[in-house]
């Protein structure tokens, strides 16, 4: 699979279903139905979007990172990825991408990450596992700490290099750029509109992006 | 460094075994015919929803393989093990573990009931089982290691599998900073060639070792690790 396999989509956002913004820092869950479609649209550019998915009918059947990339034979996400649950299941299929390719390695900020990799006195600032538990505890349905699995950044860069390097590098996303997914089964979206300010993962200056769904059985 | 040796013993290929590994041992895996792969999980045995983090371990230390000087990172910025020993150079962070659809199309299916304790095993399977012995399951099951194994990644992303990454007698050594349940799986690696089903068997041992100091070379290692540690000593104050 090439690193970078630009897509753009040709459903229109006047036909979505719903439109939503998610503000920067904020969480933001969704049920999304099999064979409907999400785009997660980078607004302003440079934004690191944090997301997990989970089969809705059972949620210990999640986006599995190990299993996707090696099913794959690649580290990087783009068009045509199959997004693996832990059992093996196709969730959602990326149908088009007009950044080029999304992390699966770097995983999700925490206020305890932030401590070891920057300072122990940033251990106050928000952070991604923050908001995922915020927006799961408040969706419920017994999810739990447990449940926060590796995740994937979409717009994010973090290159891998031959000799086991890896880096946080300046994001390859712009303002307006967007991925869009399939779901190939019922899933629920929990995202993280990523408050990282101490790497560039957000330009250091984090901001919205917009979620769209359209149901393409009856486009 | 300076240890005792208090337990050794074999695991078998395709097996899974588990232990408490106590803060201030350590255990010594070491891969007596060569090619052995060994898929690793650690938890927090004082609080089980801390565990393993694969992309917090990979993020603080800025890399993409495993060896000596490295440590094992959990959820809560705290260091569950150090690799204080290492004779391989690189251990797969990447690839997760084998599960029983792939070991069936890759291996065939080999049954208890033909083939009793020859059988083919999976990884994933091997793991819900153990976690189930401490009141866990698969949602308890995150990114794993594989020791001994090397998978590399190429500029377009792709990974590459080398083989003869590990040679008989090789060995990697895991000091427990806090009381670790440590899970391990011995099935091959997941994108290992071939349609031989031949898992290899490792040793392993438990010593009593010596603290990290403060020049510790984990602790050294980066700057990242010298605050993992402060916030792992501070767990025990």
């Amino acid at each position: 699979m090439a690193t970078s396999i630009l897509q753009s989509s040709q459903l229109l956002p006047e036909d979505a279903l719903h439109t939503f913004v998610v503000e920067a820092g904020d969480p933001f869950l969704l049920e999304i139905w099999k064979e409907q479609v999400v785009r997660i649209v980078d607004l302003e550019g440079n934004q690191a979007v944090d997301t997990l998915f989970y089969n809705a009918q059972d949620y210990a059947d999640r986006y599995s990172a190990q299993d996707t990339i090696r099913q794959q034979g690649n580290v990087y996400l783009t068009t045509g990825t199959h997004l693996i649950s832990s059992n093996g299941n196709v969730l959602l299929t990326i149908t088009a991408d007009t950044c080029g390719r999304h992390d699966t390695l770097g995983g999700a900020c925490s206020t305890e990450s932030n401590m070891v990799r920057y300072d122990l006195a940033k251990g106050h600032m928000h952070a991604c596992r923050q908001s995922f538990m915020k927006g799961i505890l408040e969706w419920g349905r017994g999810l739990e700490k447990r449940d926060i699995a590796s995740n994937i950044n979409f717009f994010m860069n973090v290159p891998i290099t031959p000799e086991g390097g890896l880096t946080f590098a300046d994001g390859v996303s712009d303002a307006g750029k967007y991925v869009e997914l399939r779901a190939e089964m019922d899933v629920l979206m929990v995202i993280s509109n990523c408050p990282q300010l101490n790497n560039p993962c957000n330009g250091y200056n984090p901001t919205p992006v917009q979620i769209l769904i359209w149901d393409t059985n009856v486009q | 460094m300076e240890s005792s040796m208090l337990w050794a013993g074999t695991v078998p290929g395709g097996a899974t075994w588990s232990h408490v590994l106590k803060r201030g041992t350590a255990l010594r895996m070491t891969d007596v015919e060569g090619g052995a792969n060994v898929a690793a999980y650690f938890l927090n045995f004082d609080i089980p929803a801390e565990r393993f983090n694969l992309p917090d371990t990979l993020k603080a230390q800025h890399t993409a393989r495993l060896t000596k000087g490295h440590v094992l990172y959990s959820d809560m910025g705290r260091i569950l093990c150090s690799i204080t020993e290492d004779t391989v150079g690189w251990h797969d962070p990447l690839c997760g573990f084998s599960n029983n659809t792939q070991v069936e199309q890759k291996y065939g299916k080999a049954s208890y009931q033909q083939f009793r304790n020859e059988w083919h095993r999976n990884a994933r399977d091997g793991f819900l089982v153990e976690l189930g012995k401490y009141g866990m399951g698969a949602r308890d099951l995150h990114a794993t290691v594989n020791f001994f194994s090397k998978v590399t990644v190429d500029g377009a992303g792709d990974l590459h599998y080398n083989a003869n990454n590990s040679l008989p007698g090789s060995y990697v050594e895991l000091r427990a900073e806090m009381n670790v349940l440590v899970l391990l799986n011995t099935c091959q690696h997941p994108l290992a060639p071939g349609s031989d089903y031949a898992p290899r068997p490792v040793e392993l041992s438990i010593s009593r070792v010596s603290p990290p100091g403060s020049k510790d070379p984990c602790r050294m290692h980066c700057r990242e690790n010298t605050r993992g540690f402060i916030l792992t000593e501070l767990f025990f104050l």
